[in-house]
């Protein structure tokens, strides 16, 4: 019994992972003040959200929530791509990677 | 087995997304950022995907965060500097975190009918993945082949050299980009 309950992990476990690794993007989303360290915390953001999908998933024993997590992959692959291009063309505008000093539309 | 694994690899993850915080050089970021991935891709494995454990390591780890790590030394991103953030972010923001953090433990921790993940779990094959993906949703997957090379043509067209400029569009392309490239050469 007790090898037994080593070799079970409870759901819960893994989507309390997935909400911490969301929080924590979301955090670091707001505290960063580099531009491509908030372009990573997104990407922290989209993970956390995948592995609640792949539990998911696994939890009801269906290959959609998988299939899903596929679709968020390549769709943040081309998310970094243009992003970072996007970051690119802000620096070569302005020189600079901090958000404060990026404020051409702030009030 | 499967508890070590999950609670070793759960703490990686969470190491390295606090690291990703606490890191004040972007490529420290990048890298505790490819460790979460990583970590992820076991986990993948722990709940029985197998093929997107595959592609984790592959697209995010690999693909994306190459391209993160070369954009950061591109640019010759330094140290960040500590501001005091927006007031709306400490004003909002971090209830917020907060409050989204306690509502989801607390649903999930009062959560009955969640199951567990075990080693005699069938690990989900590829191809009845790919069995529906080139079936039911072959039009979904042919869509998001187009979104890709259209991301790549739109990449391509943002960090070209006087994109930014106003008069470098995208319509003089012969033009514009010998001009941008002498400009940039010259400002070295």
């Amino acid at each position: 019994m007790s090898s037994l309950l080593w070799e079970e992990v409870p759901i819960s476990w893994f989507l309390l992972l997935s909400a911490a690794l969301f929080s924590l993007g979301v955090l670091g989303f707001l505290i960063k003040r580099n531009l491509i360290t908030v372009f990573m915390s997104i990407e922290l953001m989209l993970n956390g959200v995948n592995l609640s999908f792949v539990t998911f998933a696994h939890q009801w024993h269906t290959v959609k929530g998988q299939i899903f997590v596929f679709f968020v992959m390549m769709v943040a692959a081309a998310e970094a791509a243009v992003g970072l291009a996007i970051i690119i063309a802000v620096f070569r505008a302005r020189a600079t990677l901090a958000v404060d000093r990026i404020d051409l539309m702030k009030l | 087995m499967h508890l070590i694994l999950f609670i070793v690899f759960a703490g990686f993850c969470l190491a390295g997304a606090i690291n990703l915080l606490l890191q004040t050089h972007p490529i420290n970021s990048a890298l505790s950022l490819i460790v979460v991935m990583t970590s992820l891709a076991v986990l993948y494995l722990l709940l029985g995907a197998e093929f997107l454990a595959a592609a984790q390591v592959i697209v995010y780890a690999g693909a994306i965060m190459v391209l993160f790590t070369f954009v950061v030394m591109l640019l010759n991103a330094g140290r960040e500097e500590r501001t005091r953030g927006s007031r709306a972010a400490r004003a909002v923001g971090f209830p917020a975190v907060v409050a989204i953090l306690a509502v989801m433990a607390t649903v999930l921790l009062c959560a009955q009918g969640l199951g567990v993940s075990s080693v005699r779990d069938s690990i989900t094959p590829t191809e009845e993945l790919s069995a529906v993906l080139f079936t039911r949703l072959l039009l979904p997957f042919e869509v998001t082949s187009v979104l890709i090379l259209i991301a790549i043509l739109g990449a391509v067209a943002l960090a070209r050299p006087g994109s930014g400029e106003p008069q470098g569009g995208a319509g003089p392309e012969s033009g514009a980009d010998p001009a941008g490239s002498a400009e940039r050469t010259g400002g070295k």
